[in-house]
């Protein structure tokens, strides 16, 4: 006692250890968390960012950006190592021939090793995940907006809706892989729609549905209750209640779930490999020869296209390129889309504010 | 609670109704309300052995009452006595609360039983305006705050919305005050201006009766004042039924006053009747702040 300066002085004692002890432990969680992320993403980029960009103009690689994948060819012709891919190695090899038969000579031999979707693109899958997004989003949001409405304002609290809200937390604990067993035995095959965009649209729509629902009670809940009984006040209906004076203002709390559902839907393997993805597809979506074909096509995916090429062929180096290079775009790609909905959002809530 | 000193302060002298003197805070001024008005008032609403329960729960017994037409009539009572249960039943808010009833009696307006079967709670609360305790105008423009209750009903000519907005916001002196703002946020304005507004807001749709639930609560002494002076403007043109807590308030501004305890009415009569001489105990313990 005697040998402090004086009576505030800090003694040692558990307590202050326990103290000190839990303070780093959930500093050195966080922190871990924080390096493990920053490692995946970090990977991602600098292995990933070889393949989209290039030293030369302009810069982007726009054949990985805006062709479809192709077969890669590597051989060595005249003492030189190509690498090639289908459509410039078949250039390549008729115009080789040709010389030759204009030589007189015999067609020359090209020994080649071949390695598939290493070359090309990844066109056709952009254009599916944000198809496969913006469709399953548009649906999610729709179901997901109304019966959160009816269970939040119209639906009188008793057994039978907390039945639906139990029902709906169970839903949201369903592995990816039910919900695309699911999507398979209900709209591929009983309702007959095949693999299509639409059976992916509704078996993703359904995945993220209950996040879409809570997140919408809630924030229909968060609209104070002022605004309902003013607007009921003057004679309006509860129809016009919630349309004119309720949701404007749930909205931005709306958006901000469905951010995480984009994330979800963009990024999820398991429910479309039944219901909608091709492993390859010549044809653009937009190539049918009638408007409702559009509905009944598959697609090519980010997500099912990295498992693809990450566990569905023999592994190399000319593999990993199409690997990082695609998961970089597909990460680009839901940042993208989540960045405008952020941005909606904070409009939104700019000119509501109470 | 409001503490208010017992009959010897009260004076009939009062200052005169249209300006109410700044609310001194022991003394309960009454006015000559009912002298001051003239010709007799004709009973608008009427209700009848009313008996209403929240769940299991009763919240109002047995209640008989006759409201006169463009008179002010408050109602006063400590608190869960049931009169603003009563006020919400008059335009039916009560109907959007899980598991309330009405187990016997009837109010009716204009002789129509207003829980007939055949009666729409919208086209009653067209009718029947209501401004709540907390102001709460809608995180619009001052414009679309008042144009609301038109819109809702199908008004888009924008030159008789116009004129809707100037009348209104004049009903509810506040013209003045935000004629040059009428595109900014409704929830920019000051407390008592907000009050104003959503007055405003229910006069823009021309009812006939306008139900005040505690309107001057959460104001300070100035915007009470300048509610207030708006009540007795509005009284030429609607029936003013107002709930408070302050018998000052009551007194000021109302013509006739009930009374309610633990959910039954106790008292009705002329204000002044009630402040100055009421017959019953309840009533004189009450109004003269030994209980409550």
């Amino acid at each position: 006692m005697s040998d402090l300066p004086h009576i505030f002085a800090s003694r040692p004692s558990r307590g202050r250890f326990l103290e000190r002890a839990t303070f780093w432990v959930f500093r050195l969680a966080t922190y871990l968390v924080l390096a493990c992320g920053l490692f995946v993403f970090g990977d991602i980029v600098v292995k990933g960012s070889g393949t989209v960009f290039q030293r030369e103009f302009p810069f982007v690689n726009t054949t990985f950006l805006t062709h479809s994948p192709e077969s890669l060819y590597v051989f060595e012709y005249k003492g030189q190592k190509h690498e090639m891919g289908d459509t410039e190695f078949r250039a390549f090899r008729e115009k080789e021939e040709a010389d030759a038969k204009v030589a007189g000579q015999p067609a020359p031999k090209i020994k080649t090793e071949s390695y598939v979707y290493s070359a090309g693109g990844i066109w056709p899958c952009i254009v599916g995940t944000v198809l496969l997004v913006v469709g399953s989003m548009t649906i999610a949001l729709f179901l997901g907006v109304s019966s959160a409405i009816y269970l939040s304002e119209y639906a009188r609290d008793g057994r039978f809706v907390r039945f639906i809200r139990l029902a709906i937390l169970n839903l949201a604990g369903v592995p990816s892989i039910v919900f695309g067993l699911f999507g398979l035995a209900m709209f591929v095959l009983a309702l007959k729609w095949n693999v299509s965009l639409i059976a992916g649209w509704f078996t993703l729509a359904f995945m993220v549905l209950p996040v879409v629902i809570t997140a919408s009670e809630e924030a229909l809940k968060s609209v104070p209750k002022g605004f309902r009984d003013g607007s009921l006040a003057l004679g309006a209906t509860k129809w016009q209640t919630i349309r004119s004076n309720v949701l404007p203002y749930a909205l931005p709390g709306i958006l901000t779930s469905s951010i995480l559902g984009i994330a979800r839907v963009a990024g999820e393997t398991a429910p479309i490999m039944f219901t909608a993805a091709y492993v390859v597809r010549d044809k653009l979506p937009w190539e049918v020869d009638k408007l409702g074909d559009f509905f009944f096509q598959g697609v090519m995916a980010l997500p099912y296209h990295i498992y693809v090429v990450s566990s569905k062929i023999p592994q190399n180096e000319y593999t990993e390129r199409v690997q990082y290079g695609t998961a970089f775009v597909f990460l680009l790609i839901v940042g993208l889309i989540a960045a405008t909905s952020i941005v909606l959002r904070n409009k939104l809530r700019g000119s509501y504010k109470w | 609670m409001v503490t208010v000193t017992p009959s010897p302060s009260l004076t009939s002298t009062a200052a005169p109704m249209e300006t109410p003197a700044a609310p001194t805070k022991f003394s309960v001024t009454v006015p000559p309300a009912s002298a001051a008005k003239s010709g007799v008032a004709t009973t608008l609403i009427n209700i009848e052995n009313f008996d209403f329960y929240y769940g299991a729960k009763q919240a109002l017994f047995d209640i008989n009452l006759k409201l006169d037409d463009k008179r002010v009539t408050a109602f006063i009572g400590p608190s869960g006595c049931g009169k603003s249960t009563l006020l919400r039943c008059l335009n039916r808010m009560n109907d959007l609360i899980d598991g309330t009833s009405i187990k016997r009696g009837s109010i009716s307006i204009r002789d129509v039983d207003i829980y007939g079967r055949d009666v729409d709670a919208i086209e009653l609360r067209k009718r029947v305006g209501m401004v709540f305790q907390k102001s709460n105008p809608f995180p619009k423009s001052i414009y679309e705050n008042i144009t609301y209750g038109l819109r809702i009903q199908g008004v888009k000519t924008k030159s008789r919305l116009d004129e809707v907005v100037e009348k209104s916001l004049r009903g509810a002196a506040l013209w003045d005050e935000v004629k040059d703002r009428l595109h900014e946020s409704g929830l920019g304005l000051s407390g008592g201006q907000q009050q104003r507004l959503c007055i405003a807001r229910t006069i823009a749709v021309e009812p006939e009766v306008i139900l005040m639930d505690e309107p001057c609560s959460a104001l300070d002494p100035i915007a009470t004042s300048k509610v207030e002076e708006l009540i007795h403007e509005l009284k030429k043109q609607f029936t003013i039924i107002i709930v408070t807590h302050s018998m000052q308030q009551a007194a000021r501004c109302s013509d006739k006053t009930a009374f309610f305890y633990m959910g039954k009415l106790i008292e009705y009569d002329d204000t002044r009747n009630i402040f100055m001489n009421p017959a019953n105990p309840q009533t004189e313990a009450y109004v003269s702040g030994r209980f409550g």
